[in-house]
């Protein structure tokens, strides 16, 4: 696999991680545990396509009803909460599934599970991308997503336009979990080799920067946002040894300059 | 055994609400989450180290030079990551990338500086322990418990009982209320960072004696654990840090000693969830932030 190629995949990686934060962020459903739901797909798809010899495409999708319902449990008590509550709580969560997969002998523990096949193919991520990036791009124009838009703007009135808000908020957890647990997947068939540490809190944050740093007004937002965060560090090579500094100024700096996201034509009603 | 599980509990506990507290602080007066809070309480552990290893003073000196380190990199803090988005009326989320952002920077020049390997306290002196009852108190829980007490008490006379802690109540409560009353509310925003840094490094310095393990990476566990303790003792409110920290201390070395060790973290985020399921408010918070604009 070429240097380009690799850059490639994890680009597409992320661009899945930052839609699948960007849906239940357009219902202003904030999770700040992705990682947690990447780590579900990622062990339940190593297990069935790697050790269990089922299809690859078919433990994606196994993956990621795994990540779904474990989204539906999450999204339960986040129903009870908004806004940096349902930040820490998702932190929390994010926390539980790492220390989970820690102690669960029968994937490894903390020395992770080895021996997944490579089969991860670009052309597999880049089918991938294109059908979470036309599900978010419909979902906005549906029904459900205008919803979503809504409840995002105003719980209350949203509420009282008959929008049924558990329904929303645990329909938008879902989904983006789904779309999580398949990253996941894909990044385990990449990588080749998961370990419990790979899912910790960076990788949530990482997720999150995707979608704030890019905007969430479009979906083009977390795109433009994953890009940006993957392909920098790339770019930054030169400056090797202080390339993570480097970066975190250039957030500082980013979040100073566009407050609202890179992409983020439309100001969002905020505190 | 019970007795000295809790005991051990309340020493670790009174130290991790140190944490949480300076995260109430900054929420009280922001009603925003300081990411890289979790990073000055590394940076305040290892500023404690450095000057044990190299100046050789003594545990009290270092507790000071910690907080005064901390203080001064938490007021950067806020000049560099906060105060900027806020006059320019960002989204709430804005701060979060700045704060995660200026996280990677300080966690990478601290790896620069000390190294990645986790180093400890120096074994000076012989450690005496007293005998309670069935209870054993050795002289460095005493240190922690008593530096932690003071501290706690120190806030608690500067918050209640001085014109600085009325003033930062006062921001708390409404900062555009406060400016025509004549506070300036950046200066106070600027002093509570001062004040919730320099108790996430005196913080530093007690779990770094008590765990004798300090690394770069430690910032990012304290930081979300002191996150859940701050829900747990309810948004804002500093005693319901002191509260929930105690508790979360107590919780977890109970785990310890009745369950798997390895899973005493879940048992903090259980205790979270469970608690954000019955009483989304927190133990002792109001239901105002629930609802409102948090």
């Amino acid at each position: 696999m070429s240097y380009y190629e690799s850059v490639a995949i994890v680009l597409a990686i992320n661009v899945l991680m930052g839609i699948s934060l960007y849906i239940p962020m357009a219902a202003g459903q904030i999770s700040l545990g992705h990682a947690g739901f990447m780590a579900i797909g990622a062990y339940v798809c190593a297990l069935l396509a790697s050790q269990s010899g089922v299809a690859f495409a078919l433990a994606l999708l196994a993956g990621g009803v795994a990540a779904a319902l474990a989204g539906l449990t999450v999204g339960f008590p986040a129903l009870r909460v908004r806004g940096i509550y349902l930040i820490i709580l998702t932190m929390g969560f994010g926390e539980i599934v790492r220390i989970f997969f820690l102690n669960f002998e029968p994937t490894g523990g903390p020395s992770g599970l080895r021996g997944i096949k490579p089969l991860t193919t670009l052309s597999g991520l880049v089918i991938a991308c294109v059908i979470a990036i036309g599900v978010a791009v419909q979902l906005r124009r549906s029904r459900v997503g205008r919803a979503m838009i809504a409840v995002h703007e105003d719980e209350g009135a949203a509420e009282a336009m008959g929008i049924h808000l558990m329904y929303v908020k645990l329909m938008s957890f879902a989904v983006g979990a789904f779309i999580a647990g398949v990253a996941g997947g894909f990044y385990a068939h990449y990588a080749m080799f998961i370990e419990p540490a790979q899912f910790g809190f960076l990788r949530s944050a990482e997720a999150f920067l995707f979608v704030v740093l890019g905007g969430f007004s479009t979906v083009l937002g977390p795109i433009v946002g994953a890009a940006f965060v993957t392909l920098l560090p790339e770019v930054l090579r030169f400056i090797q040894e202080w390339r993570m500094t480097f970066f975190g100024v250039l957030l500082v700096a980013a979040a100073l300059w566009r407050p609202d996201g890179l992409i983020g034509p439309r100001r969002l009603k905020g505190s | 055994m019970l007795q000295q599980q809790l005991v051990n509990g309340l020493m670790l506990g009174a130290a991790y609400a140190l944490v949480a507290i300076g995260y109430s602080l900054v929420f009280g007066v922001l009603k925003l989450v300081h990411l890289a809070h979790g990073e000055v309480f590394m940076i305040g552990a290892f500023i404690g180290l450095q000057s044990v290893l190299w100046f050789k003073v003594s545990p009290v000196v270092a507790l000071l030079a910690a907080a005064a380190g901390s203080a001064v990199l938490g007021m950067i803090l806020e000049l560099v990551a906060f105060r900027p988005i806020r006059a320019r009326g960002g989204h709430f989320l804005a701060p979060m990338v700045s704060t995660i952002g200026a996280a990677l920077v300080i966690q990478e020049v601290a790896t620069k500086l000390f190294g990645s390997e986790p180093i400890g306290f120096p074994q000076t002196g012989t450690v005496t322990s007293w005998q309670f009852g069935a209870v054993q108190v050795s002289s460095v829980q005493l240190f922690i418990l008593l530096a932690s007490v003071i501290s706690m008490l120190a806030l608690h006379l500067l918050v209640a009982h001085t014109r600085y802690g009325m003033a930062m109540r006062a921001v708390a409560e409404s900062p555009g209320t406060a400016a025509i009353l004549g506070i300036n509310p950046n200066n106070v925003i600027l002093l509570t960072f001062a004040v919730a840094s320099a108790l996430g490094g005196v913080a530093g310095v007690l779990l770094g004696l008590s765990f004798n393990s300090i690394s770069p990476y430690i910032g990012i566990d304290m930081g979300i654990k002191g996150m859940a303790i701050m829900l747990i003792g309810g948004l804002g409110n500093i005693y319901g840090a002191m509260l929930g920290g105690l508790l979360l201390g107590a919780v977890e070395v109970l785990s310890v000693a009745y369950f798997e060790s390895s899973y005493r973290d879940a048992f903090a985020f259980g205790l979270m969830i469970i608690i954000v399921l019955f009483r989304p408010q927190g133990l002792f918070g109001s239901s105002y932030h629930v609802e409102g604009r948090a």
